[in-house]
């Protein structure tokens, strides 16, 4: 699936429910079902500045696809859901498609407000640094 | 005895209840009870719906809502009076220039400030511990002198102290709490030297509500011969300050959390020390004469207005205090220590909460923590009913380091809340546990 597809089906799930709590609890049990990270990646390096809540990212390249891993602080589980959508959508795709990736979900679910805003732990900030290694893996590659 | 009938008076919101004495009506107004409905329909933003829901704003001491007259002064500053201050020769800018010394004369009385001149405008209690810090602090205060802060200070009032002590050798010191978020004032007086040359404190605490024995803290450190400056910002709209019983030397506040516009504060300072400070801030309206050889500079207050002020919420500054003057800051303190003592109940009951800040003397801020909960999502949660909470560390992080914890979410109470929202608080934190469980 292209990282559009996987946005689209994103949007489509989301669209089951009206309510904005129903979406928040649909990505509380997201989260929980995100893969754990290994506890060597939790260092200062791979911390994105958020504002409240710790977020860690690590990232690697497996064969031509980009690999992302990444958790939050245990109690932090609205960031940690929206943490795994990123990952849903960005994981094992292919450097240059990452680095370009128009993110459309992010307003299309209606969940921007959180996932742009500070409040959720600088999820910007995170996109942001998956992009950056993206964009200089890609730059390798070529 | 008992209760005749109320009387409401329409124009300022609150009820007069008649007594009749043995069968006797009483003249006595035996208690001014708020009409908070009334009330609540002077502040229009307050009939906002957030996410399909009526908001519930308990964000109160990071800004309160402004009344609709605040509203009306501001506008009616624009269409009527709108000119620059103090030079101008023609109508308005004489009409503008009233309103603004009005406005001074008016938080003259609201601190009960011996002298008008010692009341300065600032841009806010940020603004006005920085004027103090660098104007009194760089010039009094030399290498190996102490100032004294506490752990539950704002990093308003740390980072200006700090930025002294770097810059002119002082050294800060802290005094402690204890676990219930209540100074040690034995530790406090044990600080207290002749190298104690300031002390600047908290009035009442941002995020805990503790309200600090201030009058005791200021007399300590006259003993030895300390100035100190009190930071008022979340005193001043549950609070009656009264500068000169507290003897303090500096009081600062801001006219945002006192139902008045943003951008606006006042510093109060006692006039000879006043007049003993450099400016702070160099150009128009802080000066005598200006030549290239030298400037004289003006007199109090105007010596620390340098620039065209913020004319417009200085003007509407007058409303804000005269609003809450009508209301009464006693019949506004004794509501909001109902709504203290029925949330802090309230959410006691709530299984795997924990409040933050116990002192026995608090205004009315409720913060606390929630078992495995991250207060972000308790915010991010609440927001998503309507409920507007303020999370996180509320600029005080050595305060919540001394407490051992990331953060809080708070909710503060303003006289336009109710027991209803209240309760609808506590049914959203009901929720916010079952979404996360």
């Amino acid at each position: 699936m292209t990282i559009n597809e996987k946005q689209d089906e994103l949007i489509e799930d989301f669209e089951l429910f009206d309510d904005q709590l129903d979406k928040t609890q649909y990505i509380i049990d997201l989260g929980k079902k995100l893969s754990p990270i290994a506890e060597e990646y939790k260092t200062d390096e791979n911390l994105i500045r958020g504002c409240q809540s710790k977020v860690w990212l690590h990232s690697e390249m497996r064969g031509d696809v980009v690999h992302f891993e990444a958790d939050s602080e245990p109690t932090a589980q609205i960031s940690k859901g929206l943490v795994s959508l990123l990952i849903k959508i960005l994981s094992e795709e292919k450097p240059e498609d990452v680095a370009n990736a128009d993110l459309y979900f992010i307003d299309k679910i209606g969940m921007s407000s959180i996932i742009t805003s500070r409040r959720a732990g600088g999820l910007a900030s995170m996109i942001a640094r998956m992009k950056e290694f993206a964009q200089r893996a890609a730059e390798k590659v070529s | 005895m008992c209760v005749l009938f109320l009387y409401n008076n329409v124009n300022v919101g609150y009820f007069t209840i008649l007594l009749t004495i043995n069968g006797n009506y009483s003249p006595l107004i035996f208690h001014k009870v708020l009409d908070i409905q009334k009330i609540r329909q002077d502040f229009p933003i307050l009939s906002e719906v957030i996410n399909g829901k009526p908001l519930v704003y308990f964000d109160n001491a990071a800004t309160t809502q402004k009344p609709l007259p605040v509203l009306n002064a501001l506008t009616r500053y624009y269409e009527h009076f709108n000119a620059n201050i103090h030079r101008g020769i023609h109508h308005l800018a004489e009409k503008a220039t009233s309103a603004f010394e009005a406005s001074r004369h008016k938080i003259q009385t609201f601190l009960n400030a011996r002298h008008v001149e010692e009341i300065i405008f600032t841009y806010g209690t940020t603004d006005g511990i920085n004027l103090v810090a660098q104007s009194y602090g760089r010039t009094f205060l030399k290498a190996g002198d102490e100032i004294i802060i506490s752990t539950m200070e704002h990093h308003s009032n740390i980072v200006p102290w700090q930025m002294l002590c770097e810059e002119k050798g002082c050294v800060l010191r802290v005094i402690p709490i204890n676990d219930e978020g209540e100074l040690l004032m034995d530790e406090y007086e044990k600080m207290l030297s002749e190298k104690t040359k300031f002390v600047s404190v908290v009035h009442v605490s941002n995020a805990l509500g503790t309200i600090n024995p201030v009058a005791e803290i200021i007399e300590k450190a006259h003993a030895v011969g300390a100035k100190v400056l009190i930071d008022g910002a979340q005193a001043s709209s549950h609070i009656d300050i009264d500068v000169q019983s507290l003897d303090c030397d500096f009081y600062v506040f801001s006219l945002h959390k006192l139902y008045g516009p943003t951008g606006m504060g006042a510093l109060y300072g006692k006039k000879d020390i006043l007049n003993a400070m450099p400016p702070y801030r160099g150009g128009g309206e802080m000066i005598k004469e200006v030549t290239f050889a030298k400037t004289t500079y003006s007199d109090l207050p105007y010596k620390f207005e340098a620039g065209t002020p913020n004319i417009a919420d200085v003007v509407a500054a007058y409303t804000a205090v005269e609003y809450v003057e009508k209301l009464g800051k006693k019949q506004i303190a004794d509501y909001e220590h109902e709504l203290l003592v029925y949330g802090t109940d309230a959410l006691q009951n709530i299984e795997g909460l924990t409040l933050v800040g116990t002192a026995k003397e608090k205004v009315s801020v409720i913060s606390f923590v929630m078992d495995g909960i991250h207060p972000q999502d308790v915010g991010v949660i609440l927001d998503q009913q309507g409920i507007a909470v303020r999370t996180g560390h509320h600029c005080t992080q050595p305060l919540m380091q001394r407490l051992g914890i990331p953060g809080t979410s708070r909710a503060s109470f303003a006289v336009y809340n109710t027991k209803e929202e209240i309760d609808k608080l506590v049914v959203g934190l009901e929720r916010v546990k079952k979404m996360l469980s």
